[in-house]
Order: structure tokens, then sequence, then C-alpha cells
């Protein structure tokens, strides 16, 4: 499914490069659910916009079902975003001048959508997180976790096949944060595949896999089901 | 969901940060398009204004001075009628009329007025030397604003300054001497202790005329004791022939006379015109350069502020073009809101200002709209290009470190 093949990235800050990835390779299956750890400026971010296809690579390749991301186009990566790739992240990013209804509405008018469709799978998501209550209330008239739940339906709003999310839990109390990991078992027992980066260790326990980086290297993996292959 | 609510609904939710680039697009445009109503209604006026005074050519004394083209006879020098003789029997192609004056100040019912003298047509026809060498033979209404043909109502001395017949004993009021002494039609006044039977008042101009009283030219002469001569010759010269030279033929047939044009005499007007045309061109270029550079200092600020909304847009699929028409789609909406705006705001103004600033009635310019509506959605759209481009290729990871 999602496949990292020694990937690099490198940059310059100040005079001096910097290696946020070190020849990293890894395979994911479909269906798996995996969890990526480590202390902050490990190059967890940096893996997780690699495999959204946000983020070339230095050197290596990154695969997305066999399709090898950065020989494409930024807009044809951005297409194939839409149709197979959902994000979630730690601050939700929700577009704050747009309702809950409307921020689920926007992925679905990115993949051309039209209006009747939007709502109903909009309302039917958000009714999902138990938010049919909320649907035109705004981002600042929301509590934190149901902002994160708006954004949990946003990320489920085109079907993906693949969820990356980044810190989903680190901004939310531990209550709402099991809330949240447990959406999580629950779409990834849909079969869809989830890449997590976290700082949580319960939420790391509850993915089936978890990789650990340190300096831009995965150096260790644990793991209870699926291929995976540390370099 | 679409591009439209996307863009509508950012406006309003931060529509004060927007306000001073539409205030700016908004004066600018109320500017331009009150100058281009004004001066165009102003333009028009100068042109009925050298319509209605029918004489376009005028041969005075060569020491005149010239204020007011309905005083041109009231300034006290003096030419010889000869003179009028001279250009009734030249060659000169181009002269469709002519009128000489002489005026002299009366006393009537303890008020000053100007008494002047004209001749009427018949005058000329009766002399058989004018009526041989044939100025009214001639073609007429070669491109003159006003003939004189079949002129039988004494009234139209107020337009084609001149009439078929006056006696020596008849005399037409100006509007404002009949209502100031409350004569009319049929009434006797004694001038310069002569009497004179009223045979018209004529019609309000708005002009000197208004506080003159006209007799026969030869009856003016005898009371002024001055001979005969006359102040001022009023020529309808054909205007095809005064733009090939017909005042420079007149100076060469007449050198002692001064000759002028209606262009000159309006010249002021038309030298405020084109100051206004020229007022207007500059507040183009500030409206181009201050509106367009706030406008775009507006959305490079707007872009800074929405990098990491861009970034997530990008995150959830939108590609490049998306993101650049989320800005330009905005900024036409600026320019349109100023361009409509700025053309209301700006005919309002050129209504209500326009006859204390240029003295004429001005009306709305529909017309103009298209005009406002595309200049200020051009300046929006071009200082907003490159914000709106640099939106498009911002990196979306870069609003992901951020969190």
């Amino acid at each position: 499914m999602l496949q990292m093949e020694e990937v690099t990235k490198s940059y310059r800050h100040r005079g001096q490069t910097v290696t946020a990835l070190n020849g990293a390779s890894v395979r994911i299956s479909q269906g798996d659910f995996v969890a990526v750890v480590g202390p902050s400026g490990s190059g967890k971010s940096t893996l997780l916009l690699m495999l959204g296809g946000m983020l070339s690579p230095t050197s290596g390749r990154v695969l997305l079902e066999k399709q090898s991301l950065y020989e494409l186009s930024s807009d044809q990566r951005a297409r194939l975003r839409k149709q197979k790739v959902g994000f979630v992240f730690q601050t939700f990013n929700l577009v704050p001048y747009l309702s809950a209804l409307e921020n689920v509405q926007v992925p679905l008018y990115l993949a051309g959508k039209d209006k009747p469709q939007q709502e109903r799978r909009a309302t039917a998501l958000l009714e999902r997180v138990g938010l049919g209550d909320r649907l035109h209330h705004k981002p600042c008239e929301l509590s934190v976790g149901q902002q994160q739940r708006v954004a949990l339906a946003r990320m489920l709003a085109n079907d993906p096949a693949v969820i990356l999310a980044d810190e989903p839990t680190g901004n939310l109390d531990p209550e709402t944060s099991q809330h949240v990991i447990r959406f999580f078992e629950e779409v990834n027992r849909e079969g869809r595949t989830i890449v997590m980066v976290t700082h949580d260790p319960r939420a790391a326990e509850r993915a089936k896999r978890t990789l650990r980086l340190t300096n831009g290297a995965i150096v260790s993996s644990t793991h209870e089901r699926g291929d995976l292959h540390v370099a | 969901m679409n591009l439209r609510t996307l863009v509508w609904r950012e406006i309003f939710e931060r529509k004060n940060q927007l306000l001073t680039s539409f205030l700016a697009i908004l004066l600018g445009i109320t500017v331009i398009v009150s100058i281009k109503n004004i001066s165009h209604y102003s333009e028009l006026a100068v042109a009925r204004e050298m319509d209605s005074l029918g004489a376009n050519v005028l041969v005075l004394p060569k020491s005149a001075t010239l204020q007011d083209y309905y005083a041109a006879d009231m300034q006290g020098e003096v030419i010889p009628e000869e003179y009028v003789t001279q250009l009734a029997l030249s060659d000169l192609e181009g002269l469709d009329n002519l009128s000489p004056k002489l005026s002299l100040p009366v006393e009537l019912g303890d008020k000053t007025f100007t008494l002047t003298g004209i001749l009427p047509k018949s005058e000329f026809q009766a002399k058989a030397a004018w009526q041989g060498a044939g100025i009214f033979s001639r073609p007429i209404g070669c491109g003159a604003s006003v003939g004189m043909m079949g002129a039988d109502d004494k009234k139209t001395l107020v337009r084609k300054r001149v009439i078929e017949n006056l006696e020596e004993d008849e005399v037409l009021l100006g509007a404002d001497v009949g209502a100031a002494l409350g004569l009319k039609e049929g009434a006797t006044i004694t001038l310069l202790a002569r009497s004179f039977k009223v045979t018209a008042v004529l019609p309000q101009t708005g002009t000197v005329d208004d506080s003159r009283i006209f007799a026969h030219l030869h009856t003016v002469q005898d009371l002024s004791g001055k001979g005969p001569v006359i102040n001022a010759i009023e020529v309808i010269g054909c205007c095809q022939e005064i733009s090939k030279g017909l005042v420079q033929k007149i100076n060469q047939l007449l050198p002692q006379a001064k000759v002028v044009t209606i262009t000159q005499i309006a010249d002021a007007q038309i030298k405020i015109n084109q100051l206004m045309s020229r007022l207007s061109m500059m507040f183009l270029v500030i409206i181009v350069l201050v509106g367009g550079a706030s406008i775009a200092n507006y959305m490079y600020a707007n872009v800074f502020e929405r990098r990491r909304e861009i970034g997530t847009l990008m995150a959830l699929g939108a590609d490049s073009f998306l993101v650049l028409r989320i800005f330009l789609l905005k900024a036409l909406v600026l320019g349109l809101v100023g361009g409509i705006g700025g053309y209301l705001l700006g005919t309002l103004l050129a209504v209500a200002l326009g006859p204390r600033l240029a003295g004429v009635v001005v009306l709305p310019m529909p017309g103009l709209v298209l005009w406002a509506v595309g200049i200020s959605a051009a300046i929006a759209l071009i200082a907003s290009y490159f914000p709106a481009r640099h939106a498009a290729r911002l990196d979306p990871c870069a609003t992901f470190q951020e969190t």
C-alpha cells in the first residue's frame, strides 16, 4: 500500500546541512495501523508529509499503491491525495469561517461532488462522530474535542484508503483522546490504512505496529501483524 | 460548497481588513467618474453655447478687450460701418451673415440700460451693391450653426443674431428690461428724447442681452452723434472656411480691426475642460499606483495570514490553480464592488457638485459604469496576481511545521 525506499531528506539551515530523514525504508500493508513515535525533531512529521506526497525526498522513492509519488507533478499528487488520502492534524486545521458542515464539504467539493451529494455525505459523517446537532456551528463555537471530531469527519469525506494523522490526540484531554483512538480503530477495521504520528504512548500502544525514529532513522519497530522492513 | 462560497465567506469573515483596499479603489473610481461626468457635460455646454451664439467670428476695434461674447460691442471703441460694406463686397468665401452693432448707455425709468443698434436683414437687401455682391445670394448653411433665412419673428434675434425687419422708430426689449419696467409689446417709450414703439419683448437668454434695448443701427448712430460707426460686427462664418483661415483673410482685409473666433472666446472653458481631462488622467495614474499597491499589499498580507488554511486545502487535495482562483475571484469581487460603488458615488457627486464647480447641469452617464468597473476590476486583478501566484506556489508542509 505505502512504501518508502531508502528515503533521505536533507536541507540547508543557517549554512548547515540538516538531515531530517536518513535512508529510511518501510513498507506498510493495506489495513495496517502504524504509530510513528520518537523525540521531537526525529523526522516523524517529515515521514508523514512524504507519505502524503507533500514533501519531496532528497533521494529515494515513496510509493502509494505502486505509484511513485514524486515522479508525479504537484497537481497530480494533489489529485491522488483527494482520492486516496485523508489527513488529520494536531491543531485540526479547520477553516475558521466555515461551519462544521461546510468544513466537511470542502474535500467533497474538491473531489467534484455536487452540492446535494456534499450535504448528504457531510451530514452523515458528522452524525457518525456525534455532531448531528452542531452542523452549522463554526469552529470557534465548538469545544476542542468537537473540533477534532469535525476534523475526523472531514478526514473520511472521500472515503480514503489511507489516513495520515499528525499527533491527533496532542491537544486533547485523556478521555477525548480515547474517543479519537477508538474512532481510528473503528475506521481501521473498515480496512483503511492508518499512519499516526504521536507522542502519546497510550495512543501508540493501540496501533498494530510502532515505528520508532531517532535522528531521521527508523531505529526499531514492534509489530503484531503485517510486514515491516527497517533499514 | 463551491469556490464562490469559499471566497464569499472569507470576505465577510475578514471584511474589516479588506476595508482599506476597498476604500482606496472606491474613492479613486469615485473621483475619476465625477471628473469624467462633469467634464463631459461641461464640454456639451460649451458646444451648446457656441451653437446658441450663432455668430462665430467677431470683428472688433483693435484696442478692444474681450471678456464676454455678448458684451463684445459694449467697450466704447468703434470701427467704421464701412467695414461691413468692405466685407460684403469682398470675395471672401464662407461669410454667411453679418450683423453690425453699436451700443450706448441710456436711462429709462431711473435705470440704465444698453441701447444697441442692429441692422435688419432688409437693409442689406435694399442695398443694390450688396445685393449684387450678393452675400445673401451665396449658398448658406455650409456648416454654420444657425441659418438666417425665413426669420419672420422678431424674437429670432435671440438665437439667430439677425432679424428681417426693424423700422427706425421701433425697439425690441430684452427680457429683464421688459420685466423691470413692466413694458409689453405695443407700449411706447422715450429714449434720448425720441419716442419708440416696443414691437417685441425678447425671451430670457441668461446673457447681457436681457438688459438691452435693440433699435435700428442708423437710429442709434444718430442718437450717439458719432456718425456711421459701429462697435462690432458679428459674422456667421462657415465652419469649414474658418478652419481654412477665414479669420486671417478678414484680418488682411481689415488690418485696423481685431478678428476673433468663438473658439478663442470659449477658450477659458475649453482650457478648464482640458484641465479636468488631465486631472482625470492624473487620478487614473494615482489610483493605479495607490489603489493597486494597497490591494497588492492587502493580498500579500492575506496570503501570509491564510498560509495554514491554504496548506490544509492543499493537503485535502486542492491544486495550485484552485488556490490561484480563490485569490483572483476575491480580487474580482473587490474590483466589481469598488467599480460599481465608485460609479454610483462619483455620479452622485458629479450631479450634486457639477452645477457649483462647472456651472453646468450634470446628469448620470450609464455608459461610465462599464468603464469604472472595467478599470477597477483590471487594477484589482493585476495587483492581486502575484500574491495569488505566491499562494498557489506555497509549500504546504511549511504550514504544518508550525503546528
